[in-house]
């Protein structure tokens, strides 16, 4: 056993405190928001801080989604999440398989033009011309599109890749498979936690995005929950109350600016623990250098 | 016959290599080329093809115009300020969890600190916004309660690189504990037993054995930080700037997008981001150069 000295002891006990602290400082605006927007109007008249509410009320939940803009504008939140996922899996996958062939002819002039990407840029003008003039404005194309690949992404996938033993694919070559035979039947297989990490990563990206969709789309009928959230939390715009809302129940206005911003921020805590898992077994770390 | 086989083979790899390759081709490499329009008056409809070439006019306006040391100087402070207050956090923190030895607190302390680096830019600026306000934030209420005046945060100039630091702080500095754990999680456990046989402290132990394990991460960290030391936040930035902190919160990216496109200035606003890009990549490379004279394995 280990003794421990009385010094020793003190470093533990502050050093734990010290974390704690830091943890409750990362929780405490999510605790905030979260009983902000659970609070009823009568208690918000009487106390001026609430960070735990006596008596729970749902009421700027129902308003909110007794209003249009915020249904339809997480319903187009959903789409864009699901599909953007499904292209940059799909494209990043694609390319990520050939170029994790040793073999393959141009292989490191390819590599070379894909980490230029990184380096260097157009910047914002340039690519929103381009991305006008293939007329993909107003259309969630234009959201998928510029981003499809992560240059990081598909530079980790294809490490990943290459780490695979040959043996297997050569086995099922013999088999008869071509190449997207193999990819699909047992390099992909093979891959399901790292590509289940690029899926959740993709994913929290599209959700979380909101410059591109100010950007490129102009219609708000468009617009994906994180515009909305801007335009109401940021610039207080009133237009999003519709003849839809519940005019009966009256809901404190600060009450359903911590709702919205529960709404917009809970699809990624409920993805969070599976982030977690698969971070935490360090797919992503492991294969940072290489 | 073999050969065939072959070609075939390989032509299927490629043809798998081609919508990514379209990818790149079209929404990297194009808008590298669209960076000619800094040279040109560009007018959307006679194209980039048909836009007089006008040299450097654009440049020279920008360096001549006032708005660039305002840009210069706004970039570079919240630079520095990321640099000196938020670049440190996450290495003390990854420390201090090191130290921790229940495993369960520290597995409970991580699975918290990591999770604002998942949370959107425009929550981050909601929180904020909800927070400070003087109309019913916790922060000016509590203020107010204590008998202080309360502070408008969000418009004043004096608090915008404190409060965009803090949000930084707040969001990245959990996330970024965990290339410094991984690399502690390689030290050798043999080490720390000698030096207690020596009758070496705790702090003696930090610093002689734990700290040293992550000193080539730190530098190498530090040299991609120098790297991308014009890379502002450009959305967290955008969300916080308003009519009264403009003049301290501009940043050559926010500017960009406000000359270019409000004001339609497409050809001039290239100019500033083609600016802001060479000086990146010198940067880049500088920084890499630097890693490799370090004896480190460099970037790229």
């Amino acid at each position: 056993m280990r003794e421990r000295t009385l010094g020793s002891k003190v470093f533990d006990t502050a050093n734990h405190i010290v974390l704690l602290i830091v943890g409750i400082v990362t929780v405490l605006p999510f605790l905030y928001v979260i009983s902000g927007s659970l609070v009823s109007s009568e208690e918000l008249l009487t106390k001026k801080i609430v960070l735990f509410p006596t008596h729970i009320s749902w009421d700027a939940y129902r308003y909110i989604f007794a209003t249009k803009v915020i249904y339809s504008s997480l319903l187009n939140s959903i789409f864009i999440t699901v599909v953007g996922t499904l292209i940059n899996l799909l494209l990043t996958t694609l390319m990520a398989y050939p170029l994790a062939k040793r073999t393959l002819r141009g292989r490191n002039k390819l590599m070379l033009l894909i980490v230029f990407t990184m380096l260097f840029n157009g910047g914002m003008i340039p690519t929103y011309l381009v991305v006008k003039s293939m007329g993909l404005l107003d259309t969630y194309w234009s959201l998928w599109l510029p981003s499809a690949i992560s240059a990081f992404n598909l530079i980790l996938l294809r490490n990943f890749f290459q780490q695979l033993p040959e043996s297997l694919e050569e086995s099922a070559k013999i088999d008869g498979c071509n190449e997207l035979g193999i990819l699909y039947k047992i390099v992909v297989p093979l891959s399901l936690p790292a590509m289940a990490t690029f899926a959740l990563f993709y994913a929290v990206y599209y959700w979380n995005s909101y410059f591109t969709a100010v950007l490129y789309i102009n219609k708000s009928n468009l617009w994906p929950i994180q515009v909305w959230l801007q335009q109401i939390v940021l610039l207080s715009a009133g237009g999003f109350t519709d003849a839809n809302a519940l005019s009966e129940v009256v809901v404190p206005p600060e009450s359903i600016k911590y709702a919205v911003i529960v709404v917009a921020a809970i699809p990624v805590l409920l993805l969070y623990p599976f982030l977690q898992k698969h971070f935490a077994k360090g797919v992503l770390l492991g294969s940072v250098k290489g | 016959m073999r050969l065939v086989s072959d070609m075939k083979r390989e032509k299927l790899l490629y043809l798998m290599l081609l919508p990514g390759l379209l990818f790149f081709v079209l929404f990297k490499y194009l808008p590298m080329l669209g960076v000619v329009i800094a040279f040109q008056d560009y007018q959307p409809f006679a194209g980039i093809l048909h836009s007089p070439w006008v040299g450097l006019k654009h440049f020279h306006r920008f360096f001549m115009d006032p708005d660039f040391w305002m840009l210069f100087k706004n970039t570079l402070l919240l630079a520095v300020y990321n640099l000196l207050f938020f670049f440190p956090l996450p290495i003390i923190l990854a420390l201090m969890l090191n130290e921790v030895r229940k495993h369960f607190f520290k597995r409970f302390v991580q699975t918290i600190i990591y999770i604002p680096h998942f949370i959107s830019w425009v929550v981050v600026a909601g929180l904020t916004y909800t927070m400070l306000t003087t109309e019913g934030g916790i922060v000016n209420e509590a203020l107010a309660s204590l008998g202080a005046d309360k502070v408008n945060f969000l418009l004043s100039t004096d608090w915008f690189r404190t409060l965009i630091t803090s949000q930084a702080i707040w969001k990245e500095t959990g996330w970024g504990t965990i290339i410094f754990l991984a690399a502690l999680a390689g030290v050798d456990q043999q080490l720390y037993e000698a030096a207690r046989m020596d009758g070496a402290s705790r702090w003696q132990q930090l610093w002689s054995v734990t700290f040293p394990a992550i000193r080539t991460t730190i530098v190498l960290l530090l040299i991609l930080r120098l790297g991308s030391f014009l890379d502002t936040g450009f959305e967290q930035i955008f969300l916080m700037l308003n009519s009264g902190n403009r003049d301290v919160g501009e940043v050559f990216d926010t500017y960009v997008y406000t000359t270019g496109l409000q004001n339609a200035q497409f050809s001039y606003s290239t100019a500033v981001g083609v600016f802001k890009s060479v000086v990146s990549l010198i940067l880049v490379i500088s920084a890499n150069g630097l890693a490799k004279r370090f004896g480190e394995e460099g970037v790229y």
